[in-house]
């Protein structure tokens, strides 16, 4: 039987990541919002404390209080900058080089892309890449696939947590791949996060029951036609999926078995 | 006498919303005078110049839609007394548009979209592959299906700008080519507006932001009209296009959106909006690639428009952040500017569009709260509800 590490159940429950400590368990990004003033309402109703931006998808032309990073400015979030669009290591590292000078953060969220029409991560670049960031100082988030043996591979190179896609990048499939997630859970020491494929709240929820420490997504908001109201499903279902990870789940049973004993009844 | 209680207005800004104010308040029997170095080399220049409301109309954005389509309906008449003015033609063009989608994903997408705008009520007519093909014979056999947006028409907003400009010369529009780096600079007189684009922002502190967009210009070959009348927008294999065929032979292939404020033209915003042009309609391989620029859209957090006065400045209105929709929005804030600047009476339609309904000041700017409702916007202090 396989024992599963009760996460506290306490109002402190903090997630580390990188030396920091966030309350929420939810890092958003920004790719396909409509508007600033919708990625607004939905970093606040989600309750996160992490937005990752795309690097290439931004400058920091003066905007007078309407751009993406005045918005996050104004909401006081952590900004991760990622490599989103990068295709090969050497592109990826001057890319996080680039971000470190415009954000002062030597945080990144690192994207190799290895395939245009699944965006799965190049193994090979992505682990030269996290090796090249992580000697240059970095805190190197690696998106990568359910792969326990790759993740390990990252974590040994000095990754600050691992990053596994649940489905294709914006594919809303949620977590095609439940056991192999878990078994990823349990080759690394490093904080997991379940990163992509995430379609509704239920998704979210999963990956935080099957042991994710934290859960990162942006299509799942951004494109749904109520992106504050998802937001909010999505902070409540990380919570319900954290909360429920650490609460000892009842074991499947194959037959019935009541829930109030028959014995000491009354007979009327 | 009479012009001496005339109201002296001046506009910062000859794209087609400061000519367009300029022409319709010079019409009113106002003293116009019109400040701008390059006129209509912005945003206007690379624009396609889509009326698009029931295309453009998007989730959360119901208010922004209905102004998209009263503005819509003022077109006709705008561009028939423009035309009938100024004798020239502005290539507008009602054939309609066509909605379609390459692949099933693409059209699992647009359902969506066209879902919510027909429960909007706005017209929108799903096609099957062979129907939108008897349309346009030109389109990619494997498309997987589309619609029809009657009501989605065309003009060219280059033939616009220069009739616009011919008919602010004709009202006696007094033009000033020079540049204007504060309001201060300007004649203590009168009200001004300010209709400068991303500009705007250096003039006033209002939130408008570049959003770049990069624009192809085709050309059908041997001088001929394009093989297709529809604007044909959608999605292919999860790229955004659109295609805009004027009768001189162009072809307006756009665009990218990005958070950016430069002009560079780049490789690989080329490359995906060919890519996505020639799986829609692949005769547009054997075309001409005659131009590709970069325009700098104004944005604004909520993508509708600023117009009205300024924050305790009421001698100043802007007119600006018209976003993806300058060229539909024209004829409807030239004359909400005009008439309010005519009578000091505000146009029920401007209320949501005040350029202080932002509060940019710190960490307390959420109007509606956190977990608010489908219709932020509507819901908003001093926004007018919509049905």
């Amino acid at each position: 039987m396989t024992t599963v590490e009760r996460p506290p159940a306490t109002a402190a429950d903090e997630f580390v990541l990188g030396g920091e400590t966030f309350r929420s368990r939810l890092i958003l990004g920004t790719g396909g919002v409509s508007s600033p003033y919708l990625l607004e309402q939905a970093i606040r109703a989600s309750g996160t404390e992490l937005v990752t931006v795309a690097l290439r998808r931004v400058d920091s032309t003066a905007t007078m209080g309407g751009g993406l990073l005045d918005v996050l400015t104004r909401c006081g979030v952590r900004l991760l900058p990622n490599t989103a669009g990068c295709r090969t290591a050497a592109e990826a590292v001057t890319t996080a080089r680039l971000a470190r000078e415009a954000f002062g953060t030597s945080w990144v969220k690192l994207e190799v892309i290895g395939d245009d029409r699944t965006l799965l991560p190049d193994a090979v670049e992505l682990v030269a890449a996290a090796e090249r960031l992580v000697a240059d100082g970095f805190t190197v988030l690696p998106y990568t696939t359910v792969d326990p043996v790759l993740a390990r591979r990252l974590a040994d190179l000095g990754c600050a947590a691992v990053m596994p896609a649940g489905a294709p990048i914006g594919s809303g499939l949620g977590i095609t791949d439940p056991h192999q997630l878990r078994l990823l859970r349990q080759s690394v020491d490093v904080p997991v996060i379940l990163d992509a494929g995430i379609g509704t709240a239920s998704d979210a929820t999963l990956a935080m029951e099957l042991g994710c420490d934290a859960v990162l997504l942006a299509s799942a908001v951004t494109r749904a036609a109520d992106p504050v109201r998802m937001a909010t499903a999505m902070r409540h279902a990380v919570e319900a999926g954290r909360l429920a990870a650490g609460a000892g789940r009842i074991p499947r049973r194959f037959h019935a078995l009541a829930s109030t004993p028959d014995e000491g009844r009354p007979e009327l | 006498m009479l012009s001496r209680r005339r109201p002296d207005v001046t506009v910062v800004g000859a794209g087609p919303i400061g000519l367009a104010v300029a022409w319709r308040c010079a019409i009113r029997g106002m003293q116009v005078t019109l400040y701008d170095p390059a006129p209509g080399s912005g945003a206007a220049y690379v624009a396609a110049g889509m009326l698009a409301p029931v295309t453009e109309a998007h989730f959360g954005e119901r208010t922004l839609t209905a102004l998209l389509v009263a503005a819509a309906a003022r077109w006709p008449d705008f561009a028939a007394e423009l035309a009938d003015q100024t004798g020239r033609e502005l290539g507008y063009r009602t054939e309609g548009t066509l909605f379609v989608a390459l692949t099933s994903d693409d059209l699992a997408e647009a359902e969506r979209l066209w879902t919510y705008q027909r429960d909007l009520g706005l017209p929108v007519t799903p096609l099957r592959p062979a129907e939108l093909r008897a349309r346009e014979p030109l389109l990619a056999p494997r498309l997987r299906g589309g619609a029809l947006a009657p009501d989605d028409h065309q003009v060219d907003p280059r033939r616009l700008v220069a009739a616009l400009r011919a008919a602010v010369e004709a009202a006696g529009v007094r033009m000033v080519t020079q540049p204007v780096a504060a309001l201060a600079e300007l004649p203590a007189t009168g009200r001004v507006v300010v209709a400068a684009g991303c500009g705007t922002a250096a003039l006033t502190g209002v939130p408008v932001r570049p959003v770049k967009g990069q624009i192809l210009r085709l050309r059908a070959p041997g001088g001929a009209a394009p093989g297709f009348r529809h604007v044909i927008r959608g999605y292919a294999d999860g790229r955004s296009v659109y295609l805009v065929p004027r009768t001189d032979g162009e072809v307006v292939v756009g665009a990218t959106v990005e958070e950016r404020g430069d002009l560079d033209v780049t490789a690989g915003a080329v490359l995906e909006l060919l890519r996505a042009a020639s799986d829609v309609l692949p005769e547009l391989d054997e075309y001409a690639l005659v131009e590709a620029r970069a325009g700098l859209r104004p944005g604004t957090p909520d993508n509708a428009p600023l117009v009205g006065p300024l924050p305790g400045r009421p001698d100043v209105l802007v007119a600006t952040g018209h976003y993806r929709n300058g060229i539909v929005l024209t004829p409807l804030t030239a004359d909400l500017v005009a008439d309010l600047l005519a009578t000091g009476v505000a146009d029920p339609l401007l209320a949501p569009l005040a350029p202080d309904r932002f509060d940019m000041t710190g960490s307390t700017c959420d109007p509606v709260g956190a977990g608010g409702g489908a219709e932020p916007e509507s819901s908003r202090a001093g926004r007018k509800p919509w049905s």
